[in-house]
Order: C-alpha cells, then sequence, then structure tokens
C-alpha cells in the first residue's frame, strides 16, 4: 500500500493515526478470542470489569475493612497487630449516653457535639445549596450579556484548593481583617465575626457554599439546557403562568440533575473538614466542630492518639452516608418510574 | 541468557550504588521558631567539608508536622535519623541510645544530662540526644503602652491579679483590643496553674485529679476572657487541643501583656525591631510561687535509622562546646550546655531589649517550683495538657460551666491512661 503524503491531496490525519490503533487492535485480537471461545460472553464481562474491581478492592475496600478491624481494638498502637481486641467497646463508648441531644450527658461529648453540629450544617448547607446554584443556573442559562464571564465568575471559586478558600475568607472575616476594616471606615463597630458562635457557623456554611456552587450550577445549567425549547414555546403559545412553566416543565425534567446534585452535596456536606477546619479551626468552642475534625483530632491530631475510637466514629459516619445515597437512589428510582408510567 | 545476565548486573550494580548514597546520609527533620533553621544548614555546611562521607540532608518542616506526622512515622518504624521535637518523653521509645555510639558520653552526661531524663524511657540511662534550647514561659509588657498611659510596670513579684489590673487601666487608656493573652496551650497554662499550688502527679506517678491550685487559676482565667481582659481570639477561635499563639498581636502592638516564653524573643527582636519598647517580665505570682514552666526542643536520633554510627558523629558535632556556642550566640537561645552556662555567652544581637529579656528569663529559672522541674520528664504530661487545652477552652466559649469543665479535664485524662494500656 502506498502512503499518502502529509500536505498532498489525498492524505487523511485520521485514518494515518488509527494505523497504531488498528495494528494493536490486531495485536491482542487471537488473544480475546481465544479468551471468549474459553470464558465466555458473561467471562468477558468479568474480565473488563477486573481492573476496575481491583481498584476499587484495593482503594476502597480494603480500606474499610481494615478500618473496621481498627474500631475492634483499643490501645495506643498504631499497627493492627500490636492493638488488643476490644469488641464492640469503641462503639460502646461512642453510644455511652443518658440524652442524645445533650451532648453533656455523654461519655464521648465531644462526638456528639460534632455529630450535631454536622447534622445542623448538612440541612443549612445542602437546602441553601440546592437553592442558590438552581437560582444561579436559571439566571445563567437566560439571554445575559457576557454570558461566559458571569459563568467563568461562579465556577471561578471551584478551581481554588478548600486550604486556600479557608484563608482567603480567614482574612476577610477575622477581627482585623478586610470587613471590620470596611465596616470600620464606613463607621460601623468592628465585630469579631469567628469568635461569635452563629456568626462562625453561618461562615462555616457560607464559604462551603460559596466554594462549590459553581460545580453544581454547572451540571444543573447542563440540565436546564438539555430541556428541549419547544416545550417553553408550547407553554408561551398557551399563556402558562412562569411559576407554572417552572414547575411543570423545568423542574420536573431537571428531576435527574438535581438528584445527582443532592446525592453529591448531601456526601460532600457531611463530609465536610478542610476548609472550615482553617476559617474557624472547630471553634469557637465546638461551635463548627464537624464529624470529619473530630475523627481526625481523634486518631491524629491528639496528643495521645486513640486510632480505635477515630475508627469507629468513621465506620458510623460511613453507614450514614450509605443509608443517605441508598434513600436518595431508591427515591429517584421511584420518580424515573412515575415519569415512565406517564 | 548473555543479555539476561548483563540485565541482571546492571540491576545489581545499580542497587549497590543507589545503597551507596543512602549509607551516608543523614536526615534531619527540623521545624524553626525564628532564624535557627538557617544557622544550623550554616553549620553542618561546615561538617559536611569536614566530614565528606556523610551527606546530611535538612528538612525543613512546619512544627505541626512534626507533632503529628512524625509520631506516626515513628509507629511505622520510619521517619528521619535525627528529628528536632517538644514531645520528647512521651516518644522516647523510639529514641536511639547514643551511649555506645558517641565519642565521650562522659561530656554528654556532664553537659546534657540535666534534661537527659526528659528524653528517655523512665529507668534507663540513655543518650537520646539533646536540648537545642532550654526554654522558659514568662510574660511581655508593651513597655511604650505603658509608659503612654502613665501606668507603672508591675514589680518582680506581682501577682497575676495585679498584671491583670494594670493591663487593663492600659488597655482602655491606649484603645487597645485586649490586655492580655496567654497561648493556646497546656503548657503555658500550667505555669500559672503551678504558681496557684497545683501539682499535677499523683502519688503513684500518674495524674492526679484537678486540684484546687488550677481550678482557682482556671476560673480567674475563664472570667478574664469571659470579661475581656484575656483575648478571646486566641482560645475561644478553636477546638480540640490546637495550638494557637498571641505573638502576632503583640508584635502588632494589640497588646498590653503577653504570657508565652524565652522563645519568643529572637521572633520580637526581629520583627518589632524599634516599633515600640518592650521588656520580658518573668512569670507573674500565684498564691504559692511565681513558677514558669521550663521546656524546650531537642534534637533527638531515632532508632530505625540505618546509619547509627553517621547520625552519632552529627550528633557529636553539633553538641560540642564551639557549636553550641555559636548556634546559641546566633539564634538568640538559651543553650542546655552547662559547661557553656558557666561560662556565659554573648549573643549576637544589637537589640538591648532582646539581651535584657534574656537575661530576665536566665533569672526567673531560680523561681521555678519543683513540680515544674519534673513536669517535662514526666510521661502524662501531654495528657493533661491536652485536656486542659480542649476544656478550658469550652468553658471559656461559654460552652461548658466551670464544675463541668473541671469533671471533663478529669474525665479525660482518666481515659488516654486507660486508652494507652500503661499499668
Amino acid at each position: 500500500m502506498k502512503a499518502d503524503i502529509p500536505g498532498k491531496p489525498g492524505f487523511n490525519f485520521g485514518d494515518a493515526a488509527m494505523v497504531p490503533v488498528r495494528f494493536a487492535m490486531e495485536l491482542v485480537d487471537p488473544p480475546l478470542r481465544w479468551l471468549q471461545r474459553t470464558a465466555g460472553l458473561g467471562g468477558m464481562a468479568t474480565f473488563f470489569l477486573l481492573p476496575n474491581m481491583l481498584i476499587f478492592g484495593i482503594f476502597v475496600l480494603l480500606p474499610f475493612f481494615i478500618n473496621f478491624a481498627y474500631s475492634m481494638t483499643g490501645g495506643a498502637a498504631l499497627f493492627l497487630p500490636d492493638r488488643n481486641f476490644v469488641g464492640a467497646d469503641q462503639y460502646a463508648r461512642l453510644f455511652d449516653c443518658s440524652n442524645y441531644l445533650d451532648p453533656n450527658s455523654c461519655a464521648e461529648d465531644t462526638f456528639w457535639t460534632a455529630v450535631g453540629n454536622t447534622g445542623w450544617f448538612v440541612l443549612l448547607q445542602v437546602t441553601l445549596m440546592i437553592g442558590v446554584s438552581l437560582v444561579t443556573a436559571l439566571i445563567l442559562n437566560r439571554d445575559l450579556r457576557a454570558r461566559s464571564f458571569w459563568r467563568a465568575v461562579f465556577f471561578f471559586p471551584v478551581l481554588l484548593s478548600p486550604v486556600v478558600v479557608g484563608l482567603i475568607w480567614k482574612w476577610i472575616l477575622q477581627r482585623q481583617g478586610l470587613l471590620n476594616f470596611g465596616l470600620y471606615g464606613l463607621g460601623f463597630e468592628p465585630h469579631a465575626w469567628l469568635n461569635d458562635r452563629n456568626w462562625s457557623f453561618a461562615a462555616a456554611v457560607g464559604v462551603s457554599i460559596w466554594a462549590h456552587m459553581g460545580f453544581y450550577t454547572l451540571i444543573l445549567l447542563a440540565g436546564l439546557q438539555a430541556i428541549p425549547k419547544d416545550l417553553y414555546e408550547a407553554a408561551e403559545m398557551d399563556g402558562t403562568k412562569p411559576t407554572r412553566v417552572f414547575l411543570r416543565i423545568t423542574l420536573p425534567l431537571l428531576a435527574p440533575n438535581l438528584l445527582v446534585v443532592i446525592v453529591l452535596v448531601l456526601i460532600r456536606a457531611v463530609q465536610i473538614f478542610d476548609e472550615v477546619y482553617v476559617l474557624t479551626g472547630g471553634g469557637p468552642g465546638t461551635s463548627t466542630l464537624f464529624l470529619t475534625q473530630y475523627i481526625y483530632e481523634t486518631g491524629f491530631a491528639a496528643q495521645l492518639r486513640n486510632p480505635g475510637l477515630a475508627a469507629a466514629a468513621s465506620i458510623l459516619m460511613g453507614a450514614v452516608l450509605v443509608v443517605l445515597t441508598l434513600l436518595q437512589l431508591s427515591l429517584g428510582r421511584s420518580s424515573e418510574k412515575k415519569g415512565d408510567r406517564k | 541468557m548473555s543479555k539476561t545476565s548483563t540485565m541482571l548486573t546492571a540491576f545489581a550494580v545499580g542497587l549497590l550504588a543507589s545503597t551507596a548514597a543512602i549509607a551516608g546520609d543523614v536526615r534531619i527533620m527540623w521545624y524553626s521558631d525564628g532564624v535557627e533553621g538557617e544557622v544550623l544548614k550554616d553549620l553542618l555546611a561546615r561538617f559536611m567539608k569536614d566530614n565528606p562521607g556523610i551527606n546530611v540532608v535538612l528538612d525543613n518542616v512546619a512544627y505541626g508536622v512534626v507533632r503529628e506526622q512524625l509520631p506516626v512515622q515513628l509507629e511505622a518504624g520510619d521517619g528521619p535519623d535525627i528529628a528536632r521535637v517538644t514531645n520528647l518523653k512521651a516518644l522516647s521509645q523510639h529514641w536511639l541510645d547514643l551511649r555506645p555510639l558517641v565519642a565521650d558520653a562522659a561530656y554528654w552526661d556532664k553537659n546534657f544530662g540535666g534534661q537527659a531524663d526528659w528524653m528517655r524511657p523512665d529507668g534507663s540511662n540513655q543518650i537520646s540526644g539533646f536540648m537545642t534550647q532550654i526554654t522558659l514561659t514568662g510574660g511581655f509588657a508593651n513597655k511604650t503602652l505603658f509608659d503612654q498611659a502613665g501606668v507603672s510596670l508591675p514589680p518582680k513579684d506581682a501577682t497575676w491579679d495585679d498584671w491583670a489590673k494594670a493591663a487593663k487601666e492600659v488597655a482602655q487608656s491606649q484603645q487597645v483590643p485586649f490586655p492580655m493573652a496567654l497561648d493556646r496551650s497546656g503548657h503555658r497554662l500550667t505555669g500559672p496553674n503551678l504558681s496557684y499550688g497545683s501539682n499535677y502527679i499523683g502519688a503513684d506517678g500518674k495524674p492526679a485529679p484537678l486540684d484546687e491550685g488550677a481550678k482557682n487559676f482556671i476560673t480567674k482565667f475563664v472570667g478574664w476572657v469571659a470579661d475581656g481582659t484575656m483575648s478571646k481570639d486566641v482560645w475561644v477561635s478553636a477546638a480540640g487541643s490546637t495550638y494557637r499563639a498571641g505573638a502576632d498581636d503583640f508584635i502588632n502592638g494589640q497588646l498590653v501583656y503577653y504570657y508565652s516564653g524565652s522563645w519568643q524573643v529572637p521572633n520580637f527582636s526581629t520583627k518589632i525591631g524599634s516599633n515600640f519598647d518592650w521588656v520580658a517580665t518573668g512569670s507573674p505570682c500565684g498564691s504559692a510561687n511565681c513558677s514558669g514552666m521550663p521546656g524546650g526542643a531537642g534534637l533527638v536520633a531515632i532508632k530505625y535509622t540505618k546509619n547509627p554510627k553517621d547520625v552519632a558523629q552529627v550528633m557529636d558535632y553539633l553538641t560540642r562546646e564551639d557549636i553550641v556556642k555559636e548556634f546559641s550566640e546566633r539564634t538568640l537561645f538559651l543553650p542546655a550546655h552547662k559547661g557553656l552556662l558557666e561560662k556565659g555567652l554573648d549573643f549576637k544581637t544589637d537589640d538591648e531589649q532582646a539581651k535584657a529579656a534574656l537575661n530576665t528569663f536566665v533569672a526567673s529559672t531560680s523561681s521555678l517550683s519543683d513540680v515544674a522541674q519534673k513536669l517535662p520528664g514526666w510521661f502524662w504530661s501531654d495528657a493533661f495538657y491536652g485536656a486542659l487545652v480542649t476544656r478550658v477552652s469550652q468553658a471559656a466559649a461559654g460552652e461548658l460551666k466551670l464544675d463541668e469543665a473541671f469533671s471533663r479535664i478529669d474525665a479525660d485524662i482518666a481515659a488516654k491512661v486507660k486508652d494507652s494500656g500503661v499499668k
């Protein structure tokens, strides 16, 4: 076969690029055919899934089981074989409470404070994040001037490292920060935002929304743009009110994207740590101490570490995340089925 | 066959070459409060010039890395060959015994023996390393603010109450946000606790329940945070046992009185410069005495090193009298070397305030209580400090009543003792 010369008529870059691919395919074809004959079609599926399963097994399942094993041990030693088996003692210690709503009545009061804080944080952050992301996506979906610029503006914080996010906001909100500087300049009294329990919690919620909403807005924006325009045109011709259009067309057709966003936001909210740790350090007091920071401090940062207790707390947190995810997925499936029946 | 042999030979040569390179390497994990990293780098360059077979690698890391990551590395039987640490006793099972390796163990015993017990397992005569600096907690006052307010500095034997009253008066007069600050650290809180007669060590050598001495000072302290005498920014601004210092506020002229320690002297000398006058005050008195807390950072050899002889050679060099002298004079650190302390030092600074402050700290060593001398070598110090910081800051933030905080401190320490498995 005579090869075409680049720059001359008849040369096709696509065909040229395919040459090594075809060569590789011819190379793997005989062993794959042999494998298919030997293992059958079902076996081939397993074969192709094996690398992923292996990675999942090594990096997710194995650490999970090791963590579970740690949660059944006590002592200060780090290595599993050096630790003594204590059964469910660490779990019993976490659940040793006379009133779960009053952390002070619990043996591990800090754990329950962290659970309570995380619960409130999830409730507030997920609700506000969905709301803000949806509104932003709806606005960015309209024919705005410099729409690409605005999209970039909202997406930019997503590119920042959580530590950078935490530091930026700390410089703004601390006692001698930019916000107080501005307030003082306008004649207002400065306020110690990060030393005030309510304000520091609000700051934790706000900063995490600011840092991540761009990502969720993008997902929702993609969903909005996939909704056929003719549906809106038909609604307009029928004189349907905008609220009804939103509730009857936009929201149902956006439901799959919304579900993805809810699951992602929920998981991330339960796992909140880095930016808040840098921003408030869990303070004032323990008002912004969340579960992941409790686990980190108990297992790694405390002057006498307790890896068993930290592992037990992380297993419980993992269990909550699994339940929440399964709940969301089952809700999603049932809404899909309803959609199919209609 | 010949191709395989060639490849195997090449692999073996490569392996030998790489281990040969590792054989003379000594890694030091080091953190700096000031300029000491630069000074050490300079001293090590001279050592390597004289000892070309030993390559010393200085890893400058943040203090948090030493505090949080080094213990994990050590548990894994890994880590550097030498490390600069403050958690000397609790990790002492990981230190290398240099006694059979150093050139003259008697020299070490004579000059660094005073603190040797701080860094070796109980009951042993191990030489684990030496203190790169001896520190002492104590206070600093912004003299310019006192002068401008027309308030005279409280005398040497002034109590914490005297300082609080004076600092408040100055802060009100000069419109300074906070009169006082004390680092968010159990070690720092311990000095005043001891001054009010506290004794952390029980009769069996294990932690004793929090006594009246500690409760008295903590009650005062929490009250001062609540009424704004003590800076909220330092103690209330974090959860758990996270360390926070108030040094930046003092440097920026936002604090009248700051309780920290001698390691701040070079920091203040560099950063405050001629912005304002400051003085070291020693530790204020309580009802029992006027004690600060000794401490410091030690340079220890790690027992998992592959090159113990090289490590011992580096340590021998760094403990030479002339080297310790140069290191201390250039860094403005108080040395641990007994012989050198007897001869005296000529700190390399033109800053008279820094020199005076260092002299104040040296003089304050005479007022240390007996318990203060024991605590750096006590295994349970860190458990005590961690519980103090966590619970006192919760009380200061208004989350716990004082009685609840006291019983939580006892419960936390008891849980740590139980978790450790130490009988």
